[in-house]
């Protein structure tokens, strides 16, 4: 077992972690990202960034040309035909800088986290060893390979593996969390991140990066989204939103010739204010607004994705792969129950349970007298001048000598053949108690006084509570849920039970974890793992999403497609429905967009051509009061729309874990009914409002 | 009243009882496992494949089948055009027809090589028997043939797992004509010929008719030819008046056989896909689309028709119900069929990329003539053609699992194949090509001085005469609206790209998306998979196609049959 000090302040980081980090950070809107957003979102306006996104670039040529014709015919037109005109250009204006305030929004989160991180990565000396000297090395000019002597209080120069010493380290600068976090050479705690600060001891890290790749450079890069390139699902997306605005010009362009045949040719404001009403703006204006936050949502539960593929893959996850130890379980076994021999008292045995891991400081020995306290009514006091006997990897035994008596607890063997050395018998109901417990996955601590043997504690590893529900959620989801232990068989199968895993894997071995990975993959599943371990890192690096852990080593860390910060292995959990969420997201925005396209079409065809064929009056069924103002309502709906989705688009769509068919009505219900009806209404609205407002 | 009742639940009972048995024949054929038949059909296509050289165990890659397709289309429409152009010199001519012009004799040989079967002539005076048999005929049976392997082959990319190969195209073409077509013909051709329907080599008899006038009795191989224009959804009739001809169809009893025969394999084609999916229900939902749409349609334009025309009705002409008329909207209709099924049969026919019809479409009433134009629109999936109807169906479902795949938080897949950014491209593809044809030559046609002369009714209904005309092209129906005078060089040539592109354009972007997904991994279905097996998904997919087709085309049908019926301008 690892040093329980080392544990012990994990631990605490992980208990703390999430909800903290969640809380530091920014609501979705605050003043100053939305100053930073309004100068961006014209800045946004260059055509060099407008082309990446051709159904907000459409609307921009849309925005020229009618500008164009507005103050090519202003001085002939009379001043309502210039009143509508100036009217939808604005509009038009708006559409295309509200997309971009949208984009530049949830940017502006990432980019004022990227502004604090700069901040760290400040210029450092670094300490390198050559030979038996220390040179001093400015942080940026550090080569590969190179050993830097970092002491208390010192910046750590750059990222890389500690090969001498251990230390305490304060990470808050990446991670948010404020324990400080215990690093070692050798094992899998090795790991550093340069711009983290030492707090104690010495200790020679060797780097593992160059100066500008280090991992907070990729971590500035990701949140600011400065390295942002489109998911495979957003591309995909991308070309059926590019399909339906090629389609809807079609219509729009072949729309004029029809209008001349049928008497009545329209002007360019007009079809174009058509085109853009039919063009799927809500979603093209808002999609890489969707991207965005959903990686800044990832960001704000501390975890880095390094490509947001991974991002999407993770919603199509349908094997998780959960280490037992951490994830599903505290990774301490824990008193779960004091059992007596005969003639021996409940009370009897927890006392002396007690009394013997009073002077323990490990975990198990922190839950025995806990259970005592709680379970037993036991009142634990000073222990007065008492001989501490500690346990060797020999006796395998520990416990103490007071007031004449000696208590031990220990393994049952040991135990036994101490009590016999002292003269006494062990009973003969201690067998099959040890031995029932060994077989429920447990462990067995015989507890002696002297020449008798007063019971067994129950240690069993303690299924975290909450997760079994998670694991019910899952399943609703479709994912498959295997625990990877190192634990034998049985001991696996209790836990898995308890827990409520799909199916486990025993005595694992890296080489076990990889072979199943594939056989997954193989069968068509998308897999989700965490690891932290050098061992780890073929099977994250095999895995569909691989979480890293912080606190990992490097090369787990190279490995995996995600760094969690907060080296919490329970949060696969999370990611798996943000990764969901993103894409509902998408979805259901782009269900909203084309179904709002019906009332457009009621609201701008019969304004069109009532003026030929005013029997058209018929199927302006939302009645609106004239031609000009019907165009313009719809104009001004879609740009307004698009504002009022913006924190949908930066929230997500709200997530509930149930099976695809239900989450499918609902969405259904609330984005396809929902984006038919509400334009309907919209628009009657806005039309009422621009003619009180005297637009005719 | 109560007889057309009759006869609509009848042909829907037989579509019932047809589409399992059909459809999991066909399954079978399609597999190459042990089907019914073997014994009787093996020999014969051993001998077909030793002829041609084919390996009946080769398979092919999608590029070697698109080949495939495209090399037996061009070799088809050389014949065809080679056949009309020598008729003259031809056996079986005699009634000494002439060989067809040029212009003419392509349009032709395009038009029923794309399944299209538009017809810029009339068949008692332009084709040879010969023509029509070993020309016409044959090309209704392979171009049904041709559609269904294609539609075939998306199949087995849906259905199979990391496989490079689609199947074999002549295999397919061989078992679907011997083993599915002739044999449905050959008996519906009997029934027909019992009915009184035409089938002999004779010349056109001359008589006088009782008021002394000469009159011109054609002969032909009729009822042969009749069947398989059902079957394969090909549309083009022996005579000018197609299906409304006595001598194709002589009675009520043919008229609803015909009506079964044009509808019976793309709706079985559904249940078909649902077998080889192994999963009944992909199969229910892609049918339940279909047969929905399908119903909504004929179930507009049925009362539509049997209503009559409200501005004749204005005009104090009366089409009620006598003793010696059916009443409703009888212009060009037949009395034997009456509005109700002459409104099923075409709504059926423009379902299906028949075009055949009993009835002529531009005397419909406004929105009646648009629901029938609304029916090519939605790209011939309600069922759709043979073959075609599936693919274009299965495209749309594309579409709808994209959409709404996402809203389930997945990235999509269909059939546990997901669909990404190379199968949107070809499926954007897919969904641009008929549109643009469609609106492009129909804006040009209706500002064009030279072609708008071809526009017999100014106004609203002229456009949605000439709109009609591209629709059906592209769509490879076949049917025409008329009061358009189609044979000109303009609409010739425009028509015909439309034929080509309706056809090749979306065959080929198919084939490839099904290389595309044979490729890919199958992902096992669990509950956070989108279900496309359930009422649901048939609704959405319906919804989807007549969203996504009715935002296209609003427009036009708005300034055309919904700016008519309105306005009663025509």
């Amino acid at each position: 077992m690892s040093p329980s000090s080392t544990l012990e302040v994990s631990e605490a980081a992980q208990q703390g972690g999430p909800s903290d980090g969640t809380k530091k950070r920014s609501a979705t809107f605050n003043a100053a990202i939305v100053r930073r957003a309004l100068v961006d979102s014209v800045i946004k306006l260059s055509p060099r960034h407008m082309a990446s996104n051709p159904v907000m670039f459409v609307v921009e040529l849309g925005s020229v040309l009618t500008t164009f014709y507005l103050i090519r015919d202003f001085g002939s037109s009379s001043s309502s035909e210039n009143v509508f005109a100036l009217g939808v250009v604005i509009w038009l204006w708006f559409t295309v800088l509200f997309a971009n305030f949208a984009e530049a929004v949830a940017e502006g989160r990432g980019k004022a986290q990227a502004d604090t991180l700069r901040k760290t990565r400040a210029e450092t000396v670094a300490y390198v060893q050559r030979g038996d000297d220390v040179v001093e090395v400015a942080s940026s000019q550090l080569q590969l390979g190179d050993l830097c002597v970092v002491v208390a209080g010192q910046l750590i120069p750059g990222d890389g593996d500690i090969v001498d010493g251990i230390a305490t380290v304060d990470e808050s600068a990446i991670t948010g969390e404020s324990a400080p976090v215990i690093r070692e050479s050798g094992g899998d705690r090795s790991s550093v991140t340069g711009g983290t600060r030492v707090l104690s001891d010495r200790i020679v890290v060797r780097i593992t990066s160059r100066p500008g790749e280090t991992f907070l450079d990729r971590m500035i890069a990701l949140v600011e989204g400065a390295s942002r390139q489109k998911t495979p699902n957003e591309i995909a997306l991308d070309i059926l939103l590019a399909g339906l605005t090629i389609i809807f010009m079609f219509t729009v362009v072949s729309l004029q010739p029809f209008s001349i045949y049928s008497g009545a040719p329209q002007s360019i404001i007009v079809l174009v204010a058509l085109l853009v009403c039919l063009i799927p703006t809500t979603i093209g204006a808002l999609l890489s607004a969707i991207g965005i936050a959903g990686m800044d949502r990832l960001v704000q539960r501390n975890v880095l994705a390094m490509s947001g593929r991974a991002v999407e893959a993770a919603g199509d996850v349908s094997t998780l792969l959960l280490d037992k130890t951490g994830t599903i379980t505290f990774g301490n076994r824990r008193a779960d129950v004091f059992v007596p021999m005969p003639n021996v008292e409940q009370h009897e045995l927890a006392a002396a349970a007690m009394l013997s891991s009073l002077a323990d400081e490990t975990p198990e020995g922190r839950s025995i007298v806990e259970l005592a306290e709680t379970h037993y009514g036991q009142v634990a006091a000073e222990v007065p001048a008492a001989d501490l006997v500690p346990f060797t990897a020999q006796t395998r035994m520990s416990g103490l000598d007071i007031e004449g008596r000696s208590i031990r607890k220990g393994a049952a063997d040991s135990v036994r053949r101490w009590v016999e050395s002292q003269g006494g018998t062990s009973p003969v109901e201690l067998a099959p108690i040890v031995e029932a417990i060994s077989k429920g996955g447990g462990t067995p601590l015989v507890v002696a006084d002297g020449t008798r043997v007063l019971g067994v504690i129950h240690l069993k590893d303690v299924v975290k509570p909450g997760i079994a529900e998670k694991f019910v959620e899952m399943r609703k989801m479709g994912i498959r849920t295997v625990m990877i232990t190192g634990d034998n068989p049985l001991t696996a199968a209790a836990i898995a039970a308890e827990a409520g895993v799909d199916d486990f894997l025993a005595e694992a071995t890296p080489e076990d974890k990889m072979a199943l990975i594939k056989k997954e993959q193989s069968g068509g599943h998308l897999v989700a793992m965490t690891g932290d371990g050098t061992n780890d890192a073929p099977a994250l690096a095999q895995a569909d999403v691989g979480v890293a852990m912080n606190s990992g080593t490097q090369a787990a860390k190279e490995a995996g497609n995600m760094v969690d910060l907060d080296s919490n292995p329970t949060k696969l959990i999370d990611i798996v429905e943000i990764g969901k969420q993103l894409l509902i997201t998408r979805g259901s925005l782009t269900t909203f967009s084309i179904t709002n396209d019906i009332a457009k079409f009621f609201a701008i065809i019969p304004a069109m051509f009532v003026g030929v064929f005013p029997a058209l009056h018929t199927i302006n069924i939302m009645h609106l009061s004239s031609p000009h103002s019907a165009i313009l309502s719809a104009v001004i709906f879609n740009a307004l729309i698009i504002v009022a989705l913006i924190p949908l688009a930066l929230r997500g769509v709200k997530f509930r874990a149930a099976g695809a068919a239900s989450v499918l009505r609902r969405n259904l219900l609330i984005y396809g009914l929902g984006g038919f009806i509400i334009p309907f209404v919209g628009i009657k609205l806005i039309d009422m409002i621009i003619t009180a407002l005297g637009v005719k | 009243m109560s007889q057309n009742v009759i006869a609509v639940i009848v042909l829907i009972a037989m579509l019932v009882i047809s589409t399992p048995l059909l459809g999991s024949y066909m399954a079978k054929v399609f597999t190459n496992k042990k089907a019914p038949g073997d014994r009787f059909f093996k020999p014969f296509e051993r001998l077909v494949y030793r002829i041609t050289g084919v390996n009946p165990e080769g398979e092919q890659r999608w590029t070697t089948y698109a080949i495939s397709v495209l090399a037996f289309s061009l070799v088809s429409v050389l014949v065809l055009y080679g056949m009309q152009r020598l008729q003259a010199h031809l056996l079986f001519n005699p009634d000494h027809m002439a060989n067809v012009p040029a212009p003419l004799s392509f349009n032709t040989a395009a038009s029923f090589l794309t399944n299209t079967n538009w017809q810029n002539y009339a068949g008692e005076d332009t084709m040879s028997q010969f023509t029509q048999m070993a020309g016409l005929a044959v090309q209704n049976f392979v171009s049904a043939a041709a559609g269904i392997a294609v539609a075939v082959a998306l199949i087995r990319g849906l259905t199979r797992n990391r496989s490079n190969t689609l199947g074999n195209f002549w295999v397919d073409l061989t078992r679907i004509v011997t083993r599915v077509l002739i044999p449905i013909a050959a008996i519906a051709a009997i029934i027909l010929i019992a009915q009184g329907a035409v089938q002999n080599l004779h010349a056109t008899h001359m008589i006088t008719t009782v008021s002394g006038q000469s009159q011109g009795i054609p002969g032909g191989p009729v009822a042969s030819q009749e069947v398989i224009k059902q079957l394969g959804t090909n549309g083009g009739g022996y005579f000018n008046a197609n299906a409304g001809h006595p001598f194709e169809s002589p009675t009520g009893l043919t008229n609803m056989l015909l009506n079964w025969l044009l509808l019976c394999i793309p709706f079985a084609m559904a249940w078909t896909f649902g077998k080889m999916a192994k999963d009944r229900k992909q199969g229910y939902a892609v049918l339940g689309a279909m047969g929905g749409l399908f119903l909504i349609g004929a179930l507009l334009v049925m009362p539509l028709e049997a209503h009559g025309n409200i501005h004749i009705t204005q005009a104090h002409v009366s089409q009620a119900i006598t003793a010696t008329s059916p009443g409703g909207n009888m212009e060009g209709k037949e009395i034997r069929n009456g509005p109700i099924l002459s409104a099923l049969f075409n709504s059926s026919s423009t379902s299906t990329s028949t075009g055949s019809i009993n009835s002529a479409n531009d005397s419909y009433t406004a929105l009646g003539g648009g629901v029938i134009l609304f029916n090519m629109m939605l790209g011939e999936i309600s069922p759709g053609g043979t073959g075609s109807g599936l693919y274009g169906m299965l495209i749309m479902a594309m579409l709808a699992v994209f959409i709404a795949g996402l809203m389930v938080g997945r990235t999509p897949e269909y059939l546990g194949k997901k669909i990404q950014a190379a199968e949107m491209k070809l499926v954007v593809l897919y969904l641009l090509m008929v549109p643009f044809v469609i609106l492009l030559f129909t804006a040009i046609s209706v500002v064009m001085h030279s072609s708008l002369a071809s526009i017999y009714n100014p106004g609203p209904h002229g456009l949605t005469e000439v709109t009609y005309a591209f629709t059906s092209a592209s769509n490879n129906n076949g049917s025409a609206f008329a009061g358009l005078s189609g044979n000109t060089d303009w609409y010739n040539t425009t028509l015909g790209i439309c034929m080509l592109v309706g056809r090749f354009a979306l065959m080929v972007p198919v084939l490839a998306i099904a290389g595309s997904l044979g490729r890919k991994q199958k992902a096992p279905p669990t509950s956070g998979t989108l279900p496309t097996g359930t009422p649901l998904f048939a609704l959405l997919l319906a919804g989807i196609a007549v969203i996504v087709v009715g935002l296209t085309y609003f427009p036009v049908l708005a300034l055309g049959p919904i700016v008519e019926s309105l306005v009663g301008k025509f």
